[in-house]
């Protein structure tokens, strides 16, 4: 190790970091050649940023030197940086030198592109091959899948990840026209189709095949980045949607547009980060995966944004009075899940423990619900509350004034910019 | 009120648990030796080490009760609590008279102290696997040191097997003066003496040559990957509270090593 190595990390690192997937969930590698590692289960953060996100994987490019020009991204040709690339062994030693320190889960590596698509792809499989073949790693591995790269490449680095990601960045293809002209929406989505093909064989064998080699055990993701144009949170919660139920995509990750240039087409320097709405998005994202919401129930065309104030659940239950209060006690699980205040953990919970007896108030404090929201809408005595045939807004007032964000020591509420 | 004392190991719990049976002790407290407060009053009763009486109360247990069920008590034993022991007695108990339908029963206060103590152990034995941080040593082992908030050692030891399966190490825990060992084929109990120059806070003459440049690489990623514009030291501390700071190589001064040479 030298000198040289920890500068390109600095490098490399740094420019990785704008993408934000960093989960290193879904897979099921077992440690089963008494080798290094495994990567089953949820995954673990092993630190967190000063900005408060997971650290779980070393997350890297190979290089950041790119041919395109993509406005949004710090690697783009024209921006002038230090350039660097680190070669396929240096990969492979912090990987499993971090790795054996229980420092990371495995390696995320992305790249800038080289010369061409195949040249880029070729490198980020050998260094996947590299370490599950020579290394013996069954740790996390996540290959960014470069659009272009021919389809055996894309199938070939399947069967080393455990997951693989292309990312959308900007929501629809009249952006990206503007963004980054020298991509196509196509492009994206054809290694894309080539894995959810990948993954959905790769399913059904391994139902007659226990042992069948593994192909992306982790599924495939995706990020769009936040802010960085004009589309609203229900043009991105519709693509979403799609996503998950048309590709199969096992997460799409918001990223909140770090302003990163004084191009034009772009928010200028110094504009905020767009936490909390990128905040909300992710809430949406739960309601559609856990909660059984429909995207429509949440969003739609003639009020295209989320609520900056409160959260999308709020905002459907103030929306939906008539369907409150609900009993406690007798409802079924699915509609003790849409209470706000109460998450998916506590639901389950009431409802196991109401059948050993009626719960009251005390109970439900115990179970770790926000009060303060949740006794809006359920029908039981609560303290000193007096339930009343309170409005929408009253109860919204009344619920802003006793919550308080976790985004808000550093960042005062945002502008909508468009 | 019975003082019923025990040596503060699991097994012991269990034989204390035993005899509270045994003698039909109705008001009952289960104290390990090392809280006793030597109350002059008390009427004290010392556990009868028995394994036979453990396993009986095992058993017991398992036989009304679900796996989730006799797994959180023992998570809930391992966090050391004060009030503890008087939980899991009210638990244990509830559970025999009931025929042990009642593990979803939370609003027992017992059940409820149970579930969410187990949780909260859980919880720990999470962020250790999180936040051990292996450091080579010379000879090629990998040494971490912890101070976890609950005796977390015997329930972390299974991923660290599992994981690490290629790769001798140890993990001490500084505050329990134990670690566990694993030898290349099985995981166990170790005491350590540390020699000149050599302890729990400063291994670094023991190093192996490349362990500093790693550690150095390592809070070079942390720095790198921090996005300045995002700074949100509230939820950072949250997740990564203070008191763990010491074992985390991320948290310490930069690491400047004497790095090889490039041939
Ligand atoms: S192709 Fe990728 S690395 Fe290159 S400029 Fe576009 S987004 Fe950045």
């Amino acid at each position: 190790m030298n000198e040289r190595v920890l500068e390109k990390l600095s490098i490399l690192a740094d420019a990785a970091k704008y993408d934000v997937s960093c989960s290193s969930s879904g897979s099921n590698r077992k440690n089963e050649n008494g080798g290094l590692g495994n990567a089953e289960g949820m995954g673990i953060c092993h630190a967190y940023t000063e900005d408060g996100r997971c650290v779980s994987l070393l997350k890297i490019l190979l290089t950041n030197h790119c041919v395109y020009d993509c406005a949004y991204c710090v690697s783009r040709k024209s921006n002038d940086i230090k350039r660097a690339a680190f070669t396929v062994q240096e990969v492979v030693d912090l990987t499993i030198n971090f790795y054996r320190r229980n420092y990371i889960e495995g390696l995320f590596l992305s790249s800038g592109i080289f010369s061409d698509p195949d040249f880029t792809m070729e490198r980020l499989v050998r260094i996947a091959k590299k370490l599950r073949t020579e290394e013996n790693f069954n740790g996390y591995i996540h290959l960014k899948a470069i659009p272009g790269a021919s389809d055996d490449l894309i199938r070939e680095a399947g069967s080393y990840a455990d997951r693989l990601s292309v990312n959308l960045e900007v929501p629809t293809e009249q952006s990206l026209q503007l963004l980054a002209p020298d991509k196509s929406r196509k492009e994206m989505v054809q290694p894309m189709k080539v894995l959810q093909n990948g993954i959905k064989a790769n399913r059904d064998e391994r139902k007659v095949l226990q042992a069948a080699p593994l192909f992306a055990p982790a599924g495939q993701s995706t990020q769009i980045v936040i802010g960085a144009t004009p589309e609203s949170d229900w043009q991105i919660l519709k693509l979403s949607d799609g996503l998950y139920k048309k590709m199969e995509l096992k997460r799409v990750f918001y990223s909140g547009y770090v302003p990163i240039s004084n191009d034009n087409r772009l928010p200028a320097l110094g504009t905020p980060v767009p936490m909390v709405r990128e905040n909300r998005l992710y809430q949406a994202d739960w309601l559609l995966r856990f909660y059984d919401f429909d995207v429509d129930e949440l969003i739609s065309p003639e009020d295209p944004f989320l609520d900056m104030q409160i959260d999308p659940k709020l905002n459907w239950a103030l929306r939906h009075l008539d369907q409150f209060p609900v009993d406690i006690n007798k409802a079924d699980l699915n509609v003790i899940k849409r209470i706000p205040g109460i998450g998916v953990k506590t639901a389950e919970k009431i409802w196991k423990a109401r059948r050993f007896g009626k719960l009251n108030w005390e109970h439900l404090k115990k179970f770790n619900i926000a009060a303060n929201r949740a006794k809006y809408f359920i029908n039981m005595r609560v303290d000193d509350f007096q339930r009343k045939d309170y409005t929408p807004q009253q109860i919204r007032n009344f619920i802003l004034q006793t919550s308080h964000s976790k985004y808000a020591p550093n960042h005062s509420p945002q502008l909508q910019l468009f | 009120m019975q003082t019923v004392l025990y040596d503060g190991s699991w097994d012991g719990f269990l034989c204390a648990v035993f005899d509270v049976y045994e003698y039909k002790f109705t008001d009952a407290q289960i104290v390990p030796e090392h809280r006793f407060n030597g109350n002059l009053f008390a009427t004290v009763h010392h556990a009868r080490m028995e394994q036979v009486h453990s396993q009986r109360v095992w058993k017991g247990l398992e036989r009304i009760l679900s796996v989730e069920a006799t797994t959180a008590l023992y998570r809930a034993f391992l966090s050391e609590e004060a009030e503890s022991e008087g939980h899991l007695l009210a638990y244990i108990r509830y559970a025999f008279a009931s025929g042990g339908n009642m593990e979803d029963d939370l609003g027992h206060a017992s059940v409820l102290y149970v579930v969410q103590t187990a949780r909260r152990v859980w919880r720990e034995k999470h962020r250790m696997e999180a936040f051990v941080r292996f450091q080579e040593t010379a000879d090629g082992m990998y040494c971490a040191f912890i101070e976890p908030d609950h005796d977390v050692l015997p329930i972390i030891s299974p991923h660290f097997e599992a994981r690490y399966a290629d790769q001798r190490w140890m993990i001490y825990d500084t505050r329990r003066k134990y670690g566990i060992y694993y030898d290349g084929s099985t995981v166990a109990e170790v005491d350590i003496s540390f020699e000149d120059k050599i302890d729990e806070h400063n291994i670094a003459p023991a190093h192996a040559p490349n362990e500093a440049a790693y550690q150095a690489l390592w809070q070079q990623y942390f720095k790198s990957v921090n996005i300045a514009a995002r700074k949100n030291t509230k939820l950072h501390v949250q997740h990564m509270p203070r008191r763990y700071w010491k074992n985390l190589p991320e948290k310490q001064p930069s690491v400047s090593p004497a790095f090889t040479k490039k041939k």
